[in-house]
């Protein structure tokens, strides 16, 4: 204990013994759970209770590296780019304003953000359903300019990308606001005094400073929605199948083990490349 | 904040409404779904788009739905259970991360993990976990399992903030004064973390409140967590008014709450400032 405290930098026993319950839990229920289904992935489909056999082949990655795949990855990354690059713009406005404006006000308002998201997920995704159902209210404005279609917006594109901004806007805002809350005010007059106007100070000034919450936010959205098969099954339709719905076909329906777990490792690895790829600066948010 | 951002605030000039009115339709978007549903929660009908009229029966149906009340006390016990584990491993692990040691790094790595991996790989993971390699049944205990591990990561993250403010010459100073370990982790240490344990705690509860996705893999007989049912309920007929009037009542108790929590805080700052 003694090393610890006077800022040793030698591991003690209470240090050990402090991390190893969160260790154990993650170890047993994180890693080896995911090297088994990583395992699973080079697996031959069983149909019957084992699911699973020997021997071991590449096929499932053949499977899903089918260029008959391809669609629905696009489909997802486009989804949830537009879902991430929403609640940026949604979020970014949000987060300065409420950390560099709202004086007293502020917990208020970053509370008012997360009240929404005490209603359940399915709640909400199925209020979008109504608010955007042929005779739903967003449809009759539409159809005020002319823009109404029939069927309403369900079961388009445009329904899950506003279902995914809805369901994970907050975990946008809650790393902008740390680091809306850190800028600089001086940054802003400097740049004024250098004489760049709005949008350079916004570009050049602003959006540097604050991109590590960019980043950290980016990826606490974009992670989720590439996941998500229950939004895009309740707002869009057969044709907006995503990534991670494939994935539960496999193994909730078509009972295809391996190539669930070929996916499921594709898409982990995805998202792996993206999470070393934050850059250092993002690091110190997430 | 007024003074500092005067420059700003002038170079803005006449351009001075665009942030608020960014803000407005921000907060309208959070806000229009949430006053749609408590609309359709006191609507006589079943019908989401025309209103026949102010109706409690919703409210009733729901307080008289065993199925639904059953997995609700399933999800709050669940929930509960998740804040509470995830709370003690989350906070221990963050005081053990707060000094640099080699592997710092690593460990700050793997306590992050989950929070970046699709709740989907999680859930068919640990399914797979369950059935084939543990032989354990679904139901409480792989749930639990489940929610703790992707909300531990929470627990950490706004724990190690809290713990990069405190100063470590706090807990020199008890240690010089003879306080033992636990003495100073109980007398020093424990009193400025309880904001930052009770919000992780919070933060676990909610994700566990809410999970769908990991935990439709890994409910069993007996033990179908609210979520998983509504949306076995929903992929079918659509959410039902009974589900409409339940979340409003969350929303309307958080927002109690929120104000519960802004008001006692409001009250402490101004015995501070005294």
């Amino acid at each position: 204990m003694g090393g610890m405290t006077r800022g040793g930098t030698g591991r003690s026993l209470a240090g050990w013994a402090a991390l190893a319950p969160a260790g154990l839990w993650l170890g047993a229920f994180f890693v080896v759970p995911v090297a088994l289904v990583a395992q699973y992935s080079f697996a031959t489909r069983d149909l019957g209770i084992a699911r699973v056999v020997l021997p071991w082949t590449l096929d499932a990655y053949r499977l899903a590296l089918d260029p008959a795949v391809l669609p629905i990855f696009w489909r997802t990354a486009a989804y949830s780019l537009s879902a991430t690059l929403a609640c940026l713009v949604i979020g970014l406005p949000l987060a300065w304003f409420v950390a560099r404006h709202a004086g007293r006000w502020r917990l208020v308002l970053l509370g008012a953000v997360l009240v929404p998201f005490w209603a359940s997920h399915l709640a909400r995704v199925y209020a979008w359903k109504a608010l955007l159902a042929e005779d739903g209210p967003v449809n009759r404005v539409l159809g005020l300019v002319g823009l109404d279609r029939p069927g309403g917006l369900l079961l388009t594109d445009a329904a899950v990308v506003v279902g995914l901004t809805y369901g994970y806007l907050p975990f946008m805002v809650l790393p902008l606001y740390v680091v809306c809350r850190r800028f600089d005010p001086r940054l802003l007059e400097a740049s004024y005094d250098l004489g760049h106007g709005r949008f350079g100070t916004f570009f050049r000034v602003v959006l540097p400073g604050l991109a590590p919450g960019v980043v950290a936010g980016s990826l606490l959205v974009l992670v989720p929605s590439v996941g998500d098969f229950v939004t895009p099954a309740l707002l869009g339709g057969v044709n907006q199948l995503t990534f991670g719905g494939v994935i539960d076909d496999q193994f909730r329906g078509g009972n295809n083990w391996p190539l669930g777990s070929a996916l499921a490792v594709l898409l982990l690895a995805t998202v792996a490349v993206l999470w070393v790829a934050r850059g250092r600066r993002a690091r110190e948010v997430l | 904040m007024a003074q500092v951002d005067r420059g700003w605030r002038t170079a803005r000039g006449r351009r001075r409404w665009v942030l608020p009115a960014a803000v407005v339709g921000a907060y309208a978007f959070l806000y229009a779904p949430i006053l749609w549903l408590a609309l359709l929660s006191f609507n006589d009908s079943r019908s989401v788009s025309t209103f026949t009229g102010f109706s409690l029966r919703w409210y009733a149906e729901l307080l008289a739905d065993r199925q639904v009340l059953d997995a609700l006390w399933l999800t709050v016990r669940l929930a509960a259970s998740t804040a509470l584990v995830a709370a003690v491993l989350g906070t221990l692990a963050a005081w053990a991360l707060r000094r640099p040691f080699r592997g710092r790094g690593l460990w700050s790595a793997v306590l992050a993990m989950p929070l970046v991996v699709p709740e989907v790989v999680l859930g068919v993971s640990l399914l797979a976990f369950f059935v084939k390699l543990a032989g354990v049944p679904l139901g409480f205990g792989a749930l639990l399992a489940a929610h703790v591990t992707f909300s531990l990561s929470f627990v950490v993250i706004v724990v190690r903030a809290r713990l990069a403010g405190l100063d470590p010459r706090l807990e020199e100073a008890a240690a010089d004064l003879g306080a033992g370990p636990l003495t100073r982790w109980r007398t020093v240490t424990l009193p400025v973390l309880w904001p930052a344990i009770g919000a992780g705690a919070a933060f676990a509860f909610v994700l566990s409140f809410d999970d769908v996705v990991t935990s439709s893999y890994l409910s069993g007989v007996g033990g179908t967590p609210l979520p998983v049912l509504v949306y076995g309920q929903a992929s079918r007929r659509g959410v039902s008014p009974e589900i409409v009037a339940l979340s409003t009542s969350m929303v309307v108790l958080s927002t109690v709450l929120l104000v519960v929590a802004v008001l006692v805080m409001a009250r402490r700052a101004r015995h501070l400032d005294r």
